[in-house]
């Protein structure tokens, strides 16, 4: 057990000059079930795309056995033995099982594929982890658990020496990560190397031999399991000192501004209830598919609500579409800043402008020097960094682009501000500048929904801590009450 | 649900479809026992092999989410050098204009496909580009004349006509492609790669599937498919000209989308194609033996195609809302 099996050091990743990956090191062992945790964006996805190939690391060493490996392709990793169990089940939905297992790999006969043979090595296989599962079906008809197994089902097809599972357990009901952890540690015991990637940390204390710990793109910590605590692993995931980074302004809070009461919808969420007061920041953290954004589409008006309340300064507000939502005085800065928050080939000007043209325009038409003169308004205000408003929105850096979002949002003069990930793909100096500005804007009067799924960002800038699990409201904290033990618990406890 | 090889279902979309072009010409020949006559289904089926072969093509580039405009093009210009051809080297056989024709096509393709692949152009771009391309290029290299039947040989016009058991060459090669094509989808490592590229790229990326490469695949197929049409087409028709097959594109992607190829790739099948342009055909064939004054044939057709294709939509919506809430907990 001395040698480790695969073993990373110094591996670099950046994408378009953003440092993913600085310091990338790990070691994985035969036979031994290894915990990847950090963050999000601690470049944990990072990893698993080079070690499987997707991706290239643009330096560093990976080692075999002791003898240095490079992986250029997909193609590489799975000839190396390495096969991935992807979050998001990565599978073909409208092929069926057996393709989805044998994808890279399809038996042939005479150079052609050989449908029967195919089936049966996949039954084989399957009898072994759910033998409900046809492979026959195409894969849109498994549950997301089945999806995970046939993508086990994909690594033992390729006798996969190394095996990751980047958070597998997301989507998972209680039962179905116990089935999941009883092939997990059948993996194990065949001498197959795990990499296991998790938030949760019962799931790694449950399963793991080894850890390591990632911030910030780079490997802060590892060691055995036995000899770590829950509180020193997330110490390790934190790291820095929270006053340094956000910068708290305090500001009196105020009386009730925003209610929710018993907000449902269909299978995503169910009775949700909050209020948010002048002034205040409210955080909702929850793990990634807990349905916090899902929740916030809906008091936007992006989806409609089965039932609940939604009330603004006292009246109650019926928000059948985002109009409405903007009209009341409720803006949304979505997750997806490049996507969903902005235009990217338009202008800073047009950016801005956009939820405010009913305001701007005179008899549905407007004039380019009122757009401008708005916009410039917000780039002094918000101190975005630019060579002038018709700059493109692309042009700017990931900062500054979340700036003119923020912008086009407090153009539209509200009083709830939603902010979905704020901080979300920027650097540490553009995410302090975000922080800020949300200081002054609820000093302003405003009141802050922030949506996170960074621990240290929610109890570094809310006032009130709401925890979602599993499209419910499970605790909320106050500022003073809340620990990081207490906040991870309440939003992965099963 | 449209049909994948390789997975057993319910009732298939083809099944469907093959009862509802069954109806159609139950109908058209009830009222107009005339439809029936074996000229006219000899016709019919003519007609509607190049239909077919096209589509089968353009199904290729549909299943990895892409889309071929340029097919028709594509077969003018080839139908046009191979008539060409025919005029400078009368003597010289089928076989050589097969081949131009195939390889000719296929370069064409290739040309699409480079650019969708290697220069990242949306493929509506690009084959809208080449599509003005190779018409241009068919009066470029005719100089705008017309190669009429004068100017080809016998062998030239003979072959699609010789009758095998009673139907013509050129249905026994629409008959071919579509049967080749099948078996290609089902059993190369590539045809089925075409599915998984169309229907997950992402997921193909993780499986060492080169998707862009695939697309090119598409394309070139689809060109080789559309160059040996135009070889057919000009031949059938015995005349060569610039607008030849002029809009027939879009009668081809008609046929997919009608043959339950889903435009958001990954999702289609040959027999759906085939039923496709079947039913296309007899529409097309039907509407002035029923009598439907040609002012409105277009207008009928075009309504005809709007209404499989949302009865085809219908089968893909999809429930929206993800699935958090635990089964247990779910309040609806």
């Amino acid at each position: 057990m001395s040698e480790p099996l695969l073993s990373l050091s110094g591996v670099t990743k950046s994408f378009a000059g953003v440092h993913a990956l600085v310091k990338g090191e790990i070691d994985l062992y035969s036979g031994e079930v290894t915990a990847l945790i950090g963050e999000n964006g601690a470049g944990k996805s990072t990893l698993v795309k080079i070690l499987t190939g997707v991706h290239q690391a643009d330096g560093g060493e990976i080692r075999m056995e002791g003898a240095p490996v490079r992986i250029g392709s997909a193609d590489q990793a799975g000839r190396l033995g390495i096969s991935a169990i992807h979050q998001e089940a990565v599978v073909f939905d409208d092929l069926s099982v057996a393709e989805n297992i044998f994808v890279t790999d399809r038996p042939r006969k005479h150079g052609m594929v050989d449908w029967a043979t195919m089936r049966e090595r996949a039954r084989v296989i399957l009898d072994e982890l759910d033998p409900r599962i046809d492979p026959r079906m195409p894969m849109r008809q498994l549950s997301v658990a089945q999806k995970h197994l046939v993508q086990i089902a994909r690594a033992l097809s390729n006798e996969a020496r190394i095996v990751i599972m980047d958070e597998p357990t997301a989507a998972l009901s209680h039962r179905e990560v116990e089935e999941l952890f009883t092939i997990v540690r059948r993996l194990k015991a065949e001498g197959r190397a795990i990499l296991f990637i998790s938030h949760k940390f019962e799931e790694v204390f449950d399963l793991a031999d080894r850890y390591a710990v990632f911030r910030d793109g780079a490997a802060v910590g590892h060691g055995l399991i036995q000899d770590v605590s829950r509180d020193q692993l997330i110490s390790l995931m934190v790291g820095r000192s929270v006053d340094q980074v956000f910068p708290k302004a305090a500001v009196p809070i105020g009386e009730e501004l925003f209610r929710v009461d018993g907000l449902s919808r269909g299978e995503e969420f169910a009775d949700i209830s909050f209020a948010l007061r002048r002034g205040e920041i409210l955080g909702v953290y929850g793990l990634v598919g807990a349905g916090r954004s899902e929740v916030m589409q809906a008091i936007f008006g992006l989806t409609r609500a089965d039932r609940g309340e939604i009330n603004l300064e006292g009246r109650s507000l019926a928000i059948g579409s985002p109009e409405d939502a903007i009209t009341s005085g409720i803006a949304y800065v979505p997750e997806d800043r490049q996507i969903q928050g902005g235009i990217l080939r338009f202008p800073i000007a047009s950016n801005i402008a956009l939820p405010s043209l009913s305001h701007l325009s005179h008899r549905g038409f407007m004039r380019r020097s009122d757009e401008r003169a708005l916009a410039e308004d917000y780039v002094r205000e918000l101190q975005i960094k630019t060579s002038g408003v018709s700059q493109r929105l692309e042009e700017l850096s990931g900062g500054n682009q979340q700036k003119v979002v923020i912008g086009k949002w407090l153009a539209t003069h509200p009083r709830v501000l939603i902010m979905d990930e704020p901080t979300k793909g920027i650097d540490v100096g553009a995410k302090t500048a975000v922080y800020r500005l949300m200081g002054e804007m609820v000093a302003k009067g405003l009141g802050i929904i922030m949506v996170s799924s960074e621990l240290p960002e929610v109890m570094g800038m809310a006032d009130r801590i709401l925890v979602m699990r599993r499209g419910r409201l499970r605790a909320t904290f106050t500022r003073a009450e809340a620990t990081p033990e207490s906040i991870v618990k309440a939003a992965t406890d099963a | 649900m449209p049909k994948i090889p390789g997975i057993r279902r319910g009732m298939p979309h083809e099944v469907g479809l093959g009862l509802l072009t069954l109806l159609l010409l139950a109908l058209v020949t009830t009222a107009f026992p005339r439809f029936l006559v074996i000229d006219n289904v000899k016709s019919l089926f003519d007609d509607t092999a190049l239909l077919i072969m096209l589509a089968v093509g353009e199904m290729f580039v549909i299943l990895t989410r892409g889309i071929d405009l340029s097919v028709a093009a594509n077969a003018a210009l080839t139908g046009m050098v191979v008539a060409l051809f025919n005029a400078h080297y009368p003597g010289a056989g089928i076989v050589p204009v097969l081949v131009i024709a195939i390889v000719m096509g296929a370069a064409l393709g290739l040309v699409n496909g480079l650019l969708v692949w290697r220069v990242r152009i949306p493929s509506i771009v690009v084959t809208l580009g080449t599509l003005s391309v190779y018409r241009g290029c068919v009066y470029l290299v005719s100089g705008g004349a017309w190669v009429n039947s004068g100017q080809m040989s016998p062998f030239f016009l003979s072959f699609v006509r010789v009758p095998i058991l009673g139907v013509s060459v050129l249905s026994w090669i629409g008959i071919l492609v579509a049967v080749l094509a099948w078996a290609y989808l089902r059993y190369a490592i590539s045809g089925r790669n075409l599915y998984a590229a169309g229907n997950n790229p992402n997921a193909a990326a993780y499986a060492g599937i080169d998707v862009g490469r695939m697309q090119c695949l598409a394309f070139v197929l689809s060109g080789a498919i559309a160059g040996l049409a135009g070889y057919l087409w000009v031949a059938r028709f015995a005349v060569a000209y610039t607008d030849v097959a002029s809009g027939f594109e879009l009668q081809v992607i008609a046929a997919c989308v009608i043959g339950g190829v889903s435009i958001t790739g990954g999702v289609g099948g040959v027999l759906g194609v085939v039923l496709g342009g079947l039913f296309l055909g007899i529409i097309k064939n039907a509407l002035p033996v029923v009598g439907i004054s040609p002012f409105f044939q277009m207008a009928v057709s075009g309504l005809v195609i709007t209404i499989a294709v949302i009865l085809n939509a219908g089968t893909y919506r999809k429930s929206h809302g993800r699935k958090i809430l635990e089964r247990s907990e779910a309040t609806s």
